[in-house]
């Protein structure tokens, strides 16, 4: 490891504390570690288990995009693992906490691990030794590990931990009562870690504030009876599923059922198992549908045969970005889905299972089915309820965390914040963006301390390779066995050894983990290598680790090549393994040729304007603005309207009940009081150039539009969306068709009308979930219900009548759903191809539409219909086009990873958050509004960013001058100098080559993909 | 996705299709490739701006090249699609694999095995 030095070890201005701790280190504790830490905190990450990574560590596949959990999660666990201003404590808790915001005091009790970490080179001897197997947890105890052992391979910190509670040490033997027996694992023990002695640590840490990031757990179906869970071993549940599915799971990826191994013909899903269910759980799990639906898919991709998967449930809440989409693409590839309520499962033959369900038409039904997933929801678990008693924190009646809406990561206690599963059941990117929010939030309140208790790394001198040889070294990746089942990769690095310039070559299980890269970084230095190849995975993901590792030996990043054996191989060529190997070999040969031709490049310091520009003045880009002027940054605020407010201008009152209009006063009232933040109203954007740090927009403002230029670092886009305009049922044409927000107008502006209604019909899904716009609209179900309450209340005698395809109250809106059923609220369902019907007679309104429990149409005179018309992107083309930013189909703009970089554009520097990223309630727009900000904060904090080596240059001697890059250049950088040749500016640049590739005197190169560098590929094929 | 393609294809990165130089289409075809195609992002979605338009002109000019020195037209071809059409690469790849086998080895592949070993190896 590098030396390090204390930067600062004082705290900052009044006490204030530059450092966060983090309790519990899953996906969102693990985002808003990195978040705070690469902004100038310094982080203390919590973690019960031996591991961090939590459950998306468990996961095989992620919906929607179907990326491999652990490939997308690993390198973050590695920059956390690696992290300078990261400390991780393992196997800790926390205890106590004294003080206040900006200056807490908390006790973590450390446990012990028995293994020194410091020694312990994870050779994994001692699990190997050790002669008690016990439940794998990880794999949820379908199979067995030792009573030493490592969470799972690719765990950070990779060390191994002997378990207290199984180990033979520990139990007193019968006759004497003494412990200290067995002991194999530290007599076979290589490295001499294993250590008895080891006591638990108490570790007094101050902090300026919390981030609670302590996950969930899952619901345990053998609390229910009809599930016959743990007495029927082919009844799994989700998460063991999961496993089962995984490559590195108890069955290496084969679709088996536990119980007899055998290949599962046909798989049933049930939903709503712990969630909905007032017995259990009332609220919705929010996650479920959507996992089934990917679980059915990717079990039916692993599956050589045809499978069937049927999914069984009450409403399919596929309501998140282009989550319909996915729906109806599984509809596409076979899955079926079943409307129903389970009655029962009873053991079949051969230990097949016999469900019984009741469909809407009340008939009783049974299938057989070889196996049984049972869809558990997330719960608190019993240790994170007595973690907030400890640190004094209110929980709903849920048992979460209580957070107010508009306010949606700070807890009850100031300096405290809560993101991930404990503020409510969420999935993946909701975390991620929840995290980035608290760690905006955490960053706001502790902006002056910023920097003060942070490291900083002396990366050594890069050593001089120019008059080298190249001496090249080949790494070569099992993946675990994604690589290896496919490709035989002992053949791979016997052949590496024969090729020129390779001196040293070696196989890797995981490349990637943090001890082969520290193993990596001595080869490096011990076998004189200055080229490094690593044929692996990917370089979309790997490239970056595998570089740091590269410059902490000294070596420039960019003399590294990758050769993709995996995602080009080994993945895509399963059943041909000599020709994917032969491919693999031609890979390594052409990495190699490549490899020996590169040249350490230098990377210019990034000058970054410490100035934000923010898109768009509704709750979302205000929000943003507000955080990002507390951070202290000078921010532009820029709407096109003549007024601050955006859509939620129309929107009374949300369904919890608050005022928005009040808040959207205050809100506004705090952004122009803000001396951080300036506002231009009336202000249209009409040129975006630059690139990160460095960008210069202009604004036509007005009322005189007169241009104003504006130079910034960051760009948030919080533009919106509005609300689709019926062209059916009567829209326009009738005044009683009114759409959502029409309705509010209404009885906010004349509540005596709408008391005076009889009977009113709520129209679910009109403009969403059709051709047009395939995607469900996420909000219009919790809006009916908030409607209907409100109309309820006016008028309890009231008939409201709700007709809608599934009801997509998700999460704790589910209580609204039910509280409007107990006031007498109907729901109705209708399918799509037997659609409502407003009419218009003498008497006035009328609908039809067909009963789902009678199967009769049913004719009723209505006072009101109220349509829940879509919420559909804004006009953005002429925004896209400006500032080169991608959009879907349906206009929504499109984030940098759906999973793990929901407010990020891919153009760095630039971030998104509000409904112009989907339809959103306004507490999840403020919530992402608040990680754009931080995301945003974090790239003008880290001042120590460097610009990309890969540039053009011109070789001025053999420049004519004939402006040809000059015009080709669709940035506009290659410019004629007083010399009278081409001159590229490396800053602006962008390094895509269309100038080198037409110069006709090959006079200018890209570097890192110079000419002789990519035909030394090319020949090295043949 | 691990959708399956056919195995003798190889990926040669490049920043952006705008990189890919005549020289480099014509040298992969000299040293006896059987075919090759580029694949770009969709018109007007470059990440550059348009660097797959330039790819498409000099792809062209190559094949006017190709044409000219009896390799024919059908051996290289300029595809595009996005990142996020797995399923359109693999297509892609099926489709090129199968029209090249159509096609037989390239003519310049069958001259060079047919050289003396030593010279072969001279020319690399």
């Amino acid at each position: 490891m590098a030396p390090t030095k204390d930067r600062q070890t004082i705290g900052g201005g009044n006490g204030t504390v530059g450092a966060v701790m983090v309790v519990g280190a899953g996906i969102a504790g693990v985002q808003a570690a990195l978040d705070l830490a690469n902004s100038g905190f310094f982080v203390y990450l919590v973690e019960r288990s031996p591991a961090i990574g939590g459950v998306m560590a468990q996961l095989d596949k992620t919906f929607p995009t179907n990326d491999c959990s652990m490939c997308i999660l690993s390198p973050k666990l590695v920059e956390c693992g690696r992290h300078l201003n990261i400390q991780l404590l393992t196997l800790a808790e926390v205890q106590e906490i004294h003080g206040e915001v900006g200056d807490f005091t908390i006790t973590v009790q450390e446990y012990p691990r028995y293994i020194d970490m410091e020694k312990c080179i994870a050779c994994g001897l001692c699990a190997e030794k050790c002669p008690r197997s016990v439940n794998d947890e990880f794999n949820q105890a379908l199979n067995k590990r030792k009573a030493s052992f490592v969470k799972y391979p690719q765990a950070v910190p990779l060390k191994y931990v002997i378990d207290r509670d199984h180990c033979i040490y520990f139990k007193p033997d019968k006759k004497t009562g003494k412990i200290g027996r067995c002991r194999a694992c530290e007599k076979f023990c290589p490295a001499g870690a294993v250590d008895f002695s080891q006591e638990g640590k108490t570790h007094h840490v101050k902090v300026g504030s919390v981030i609670l990031a302590p996950g969930f757990k899952t619901f345990d179906p053998s609390r229910a009876a009809t599930y016959h869970y743990r007495q029927l071993p082919n009844v799994v549940t989700s998460l063991e599923f999961e496993r089962i599915l995984s490559a590195s799971g108890p069955f290496e990826g084969h679709l088996v059922r536990p119980g007899d191994r055998a290949e599962p013909k046909k798989i049933a899903w049930l939903q709503c198992v712990g969630s909905r269910d007032v017995k259990y759980h009332s609220y919705c799990s929010s996650v479920c549908c959507m996992y089934a639906i990917k679980e059915a898919v990717i079990a039916k991709e692993h599956a050589p045969y045809d499978l069937d998967c049927a999914i069984f449930y009450m409403d399919m809440r596929t309501y998140g970005k282009d989550f319909e989409r996915y729906y109806l693409r599984a509809q596409e590839q076979g899955v079926r889905f079943v409307r129903s309520r389970i009655h029962s499962i009873d053991l079949g033959q051969d230990g097949d299972l016999l469900l019984r369900y009741m469909d809407e038409d009340a008939g009783l039904h049974q299938e057989t089915f070889n196996m049984v997933v049972l869809s558990v929801g997330m719960e608190v678990p019993g240790d994170v309820k007595s973690m907030a008693a400890t640190l004094g924190l209110e929980l709903n009646p849920h048992d979460f965390a209580a957070t107010h809406p508009l306010t949606p990561v700070a807890t009850s206690r100031p300096g405290i914040f809560v993101c991930g599963a404990m503020a409510g059941p969420k999935d993946i990117p909701e975390s991620v963006m929840q995290a980035s929010a608290a760690a905006a939030g955490s960053g706001s309140l502790l902006s002056e301390a910023r920097w003060t208790r942070t490291r900083t790394k002396e990366v050594p001198e890069p050593r001089d390779v120019s008059g080298e040889p190249p001496r090249v070294g080949v790494f070569v990746c099992d993946c675990g066995i994604n690589i290896a089942s496919v490709v035989s990769v002992p053949e791979v690095v016997e052949y590496a050894k024969t090729l020129p310039h390779v001196v040293y070559v070696q196989e890797n299980l995981f490349s990637c983990s943090q001890d082969t890269q520290v193993q990596m970084l001595k080869v490096f230095e011990e076998h004189q290598i200055n080229r490094v190849v690593v044929a692996a995975c990917t370089p979309l993901t790997h490239e970056a680790l595998f570089q740091e590792t590269m410059r902490d030996s000294g070596l420039n990043k960019y003399l590294f090549e990758m050769a993709n054996i995996r995602n080009q191989d080994s993945w895509v060529h399963t059943q041909e393994k000599e020709e994917a190997t032969d491919k693999a070999k031609d890979l390594v040969r052409m990495a190699v040729a490549r490899a020996t031709l590169l040249k350490p490049l230098v990377e210019v310091p990034l000058t970054i304007n410490q100035r934000a520009l923010v898109l768009g003045g509704g709750v979302a880009g205000m929000n943003a603005a507000l955080n990002l002027a507390d951070q202290g940054f000078e921010t532009i605020l820029v709407e096109k309207e003549k007024e601050l407010g955006g859509l939620a201008r129309r929107v009374h009152h949300t369904i919890e009940g608050l005022d928005v209009q009040a808040y959207l006063d205050d809100l506004i009232a705090r952004v122009r009081a803000h001396h951080n933040i300036q506002i231009l109203t009336q202000a249209l954007l009409v040129s975006f150039i630059g690139y990160k740090g460095n960008f210069v927009t202009e604004v036509l403002v007005g009322p005189g539009m007169y241009e104003r230029k504006i130079e910034h670092g960051v760009t948030v886009v919080a533009t919106g969306a509005q609300e689709y305009r019926p062209t059916e049922f009567l829209y326009g044409q009738h005044p009683g068709v009114l759409t959502q927000l029409d309705l509010g107008r209404v009885m906010h502006e004349s509540p005596e009308k709408a008391a005076a209604w009889q009977r009113v019909f709520f129209v679910q899904c009109v403009g969403s979930r059709n051709a047009e716009n395939p995607n469900c609209s996420r909000i219009c179900c919790q809006g009916a219900v908030k409607h209907a309450l409100e109309l309820k209340m006016l008028n309890p005698e009231m008939e409201v009548v709700i007709l809608y395809r599934d009801m997509r109250t998700y999460g704790f809106l589910e209580d609204y759903y039910l509280e409007a059923r107990n006031q007498g609220v109907l729901f109705s369902r209708f399918d799509p191809e037997q659609s409502p019907r407003v009419m218009q007679d003498k008497e006035g309104l009328v609908l039809e539409f067909q009963d789902h429990v009678l199967q009769l149409p049913v004719r009723l005179p209505a006072d009101a219909v109220v349509l829940s018309a879509a919420t559909v992107a804004g006009e953005h083309e002429e925004l896209a086009s400006l500032m080169k930013i991608p959009r879907t189909s349906e206009g929504f703009f499109i984030e940098a990873h759906a999973k793990l970089r929901p407010v990020d554009f891919s153009s760095e520097g630039i971030f998104l958050c509000g409904s112009a990223h989907s339809p959103k309630l306004i507490s999840e727009s403020i919530s992402q509004a608040l990680a754009a900000a931080g995301r945003a904060g974090a790239f003008l904090a880290d001042t120590t960013q460097t610009i990309s080596g890969i540039t053009a240059c011109v070789e001025p001697e053999r420049c004519a001058a004939c402006l040809i890059c000059v015009r080709v250049c669709p940035f506009k950088v290659p410019q004629i100098n007083q010399e009278n040749v081409s001159e590229i500016n490396r800053a602006l640049c962008q390094g895509c080559g269309i100038c080198a590739s037409e110069c006709p005197a090959k006079t200018i190169q890209v570097s890192h993909y110079e000419d002789d560098q990519l035909t030394a590929k090319i020949k090295a094929l043949f | 996705m691990r959708l399956q393609y056919p195995t003798d294809i190889r990926i040669i990165q490049v920043p952006c299709t705008g990189k890919v130089d005549i020289i480099h289409l014509l040298t992969a075809f000299e040293e006896g490739a059987d075919g090759v195609f580029v694949a770009g992002c969709l018109e007007g979605d470059c990440h550059f701006l348009e660097g797959n338009l330039h790819a498409k002109k000099r792809v062209q000019r190559v094949k006017e090249i190709l044409d000219k020195v009896g390799l024919g037209v059908g051996r290289l071809e300029m595809y595009n699609l996005s990142a996020g059409m797995g399923p359109r690469f693999a297509e892609i790849a099926r489709e090129m694999d199968q029209r090249i086998r159509e096609l037989g080895p390239s003519p310049i592949r069958k001259a060079k095995a047919s050289l003396p070993k030593a010279e072969t190896e001279m020319r690399v």
